[in-house]
């Protein structure tokens, strides 16, 4: 029933599950999600759209909530971590 | 472009599902709107690799599929004005004009500050639960869970389903506690029932009470935890650590739709009255966000407020003496899980409360009011809006504004732009 997509995470291609959220990909990646404004390494805390801390670019579209889309074959994914 | 609908519901949790189709059936033009892809809330969210139980799956289908109702997914309301709604989705912005409004918007995570809880790996419980389900990386892993609240064990049973090595579940209630607790779950029969499952899934994984993280540590992601329990100190060594302290109401729009709020604990809540009616005229509110009750008060609630938004006058009744029985076992649940002023004593002066600003608990201390912190830290200036340090707050018994003002979430400045110039636009000049 599980088949996968790639998409792309700071140029490396990644798997994930279809249906899978943008921050599962990050997060199989290995890469954070981003730096706070003191220069912490910052990752999903809250899962649901409230916390704000998976903020990513996707597609060229700055402060996306990873865990709030849901990962298409192709997108590109670039933290800033 | 405006659209228009007899019954507009913002969420489609539980009780957002039930309203929806209670209205529906009565007549109505309902629009359905939340801010996720897939309907289900928090506790029905889409799992990527288990599909969800019979009972929930029926719901969520009959209300999507019903012709009266339009399903608007990734849908954020940002703006409010009498009668209509400023919502944003990933394509367009646009005003719902609305006769009757339901307000279903759940509850979130309460996180609290302890050293270390910034660190990549450390994610609320219902997190872990949430990120779980939607594909996060658990094969192998070595999860703890710890806070309080049931919630615990079900995030546990999760990321166990999902593969992980669920190594421990600390709980800050102490055994006597949820010793009274079990004792008097028997006018519950279906709660004993969802114990027994959760219990028999987390069959090995030691669950501990009285025991609380008292700090993570690693240098850019969790290497090990230490835990403060009756038998003392210990260190673990994990790879995720998922903590999370109860449910805080989503009460972000209610109040800047003018509904009166009440105290829920150290948080607050929608006040209602027996028709799930607030304070503003057309204006209904559904499950978690009138206080934490789980699923059942929900779906009950739901069914009420939907039916009341159509001008319903029967069917009503029966409803309402269902209500009280599964509001009395959310107050069982609060009274044996209050937060111990341990956890509350967790964070150190340099422990960042708010972490969208960096701000930590220290710098606060100069300050008497929420206004005055903010104003001079920048705490809960965030793109969370305050959302997890203002509930943290709040819980710590610091003073806590709750953030109501336009846009309830970052907007783009197109959607903004839609908004006349004397409401939203004005209120970020000022």
């Amino acid at each position: 029933m599980s088949t996968c997509i790639c998409v792309i995470v700071n140029g490396k291609p990644v798997e994930v599950v279809a249906g899978a959220s943008v921050a599962a990909a990050v997060a199989r990646a290995g890469s954070r999600f981003r730096r706070s404004r003191s220069g912490e390494a910052r990752a999903a805390l809250c899962g649901m759209g409230v916390c704000f801390e998976c903020r990513v670019e996707i597609d060229g579209v700055p402060q996306q909530q990873a865990c709030m889309l849901i990962a298409r074959a192709g997108m590109q994914v670039r933290t800033d971590g | 472009m405006a659209e228009r609908y007899d019954v507009l519901v913002i969420g489609s949790g539980p009780a957002g599902l039930t309203a929806a189709h209670a209205a529906a059936r009565h007549g109505a033009r309902v629009g359905l709107v939340d801010a996720q892809a897939l309907p289900g809330g928090q506790v029905w969210r889409h799992d990527v690799r288990f599909s969800a139980p019979a009972f929930a799956r029926r719901c969520m289908q009959a209300t999507l599929e019903h012709i009266k109702i339009d399903w608007l997914p990734q849908t954020r309301v940002v703006g409010a004005e009498p009668g209509r709604l400023l919502v944003e989705d990933p394509r367009s912005a646009r005003w719902l004009k609305y006769g009757a409004l339901v307000l279903a918007t759940g509850a979130r995570e309460v996180l609290l500050p302890f050293p270390g809880w910034t660190l990549p790996g450390v994610t609320g419980a219902g997190g872990l639960q949430a990120l779980a389900k939607q594909g996060w990386p658990l094969a192998g892993k070595r999860v703890v869970v710890a806070g309080s609240g049931p919630l615990l064990l079900a995030a546990a049973a999760t990321a166990r389903r999902h593969g992980a090595r669920v190594l421990a579940v600390f709980e800050q209630a102490d055994r006597a506690a949820m010793l009274r607790f079990t004792r008097g779950l028997w006018r519950w029969p279906a709660r004993v029932m969802q114990a027994a499952v959760l219990r028999a899934q987390l069959a090995g994984v030691p669950y501990h009470f009285g025991s609380v993280v008292t700090a993570a540590q690693g240098e850019d992601a969790l290497r090990e935890i230490e835990v403060s329990g009756p038998r003392g100190q210990r260190r673990i060594a994990c790879d995720q650590l998922a903590v999370g302290f109860g449910l805080a109401p989503n009460v972000e729009l209610a109040c800047m739709l003018g509904c009166q709020l009440e105290a829920e604990g150290a948080q607050q809540r929608v006040r209602v009255d027996a028709r799930q009616h607030t304070s503003v005229p057309g204006v209904y509110a559904a499950g978690e966000v009138c206080g934490i009750g789980g699923r059942d008060s929900a779906l009950i609630e739901g069914a009420i407020a939907g039916l009341a938004a159509t001008g319903a006058r029967t069917g009503i009744a029966s409803l309402q003496r269902r209500r009280a029985q599964a509001r009395a076992f959310a107050r069982q649940l609060r009274e044996t899980f209050a937060i111990d002023q341990r956890v509350r004593a967790l964070a150190q002066p340099d422990t960042l409360v708010c972490r969208c600003e960096d701000v930590t608990l220290g710098a606060l201390d100069a300050h008497v009011d929420a206004r005055g912190a903010k104003l001079a830290t920048r705490c809960g200036m965030g793109p969370c809006q305050g959302r997890i340090c203002a509930t943290a707050l709040a819980e710590l018994g610091r003073a806590a504004g709750i953030a109501a003002r336009p846009p309830l979430f970052p907007a783009r400045l197109e959607t903004l732009a839609l908004a006349p110039a004397d409401g939203i636009a004005a209120s970020l000049a000022t």
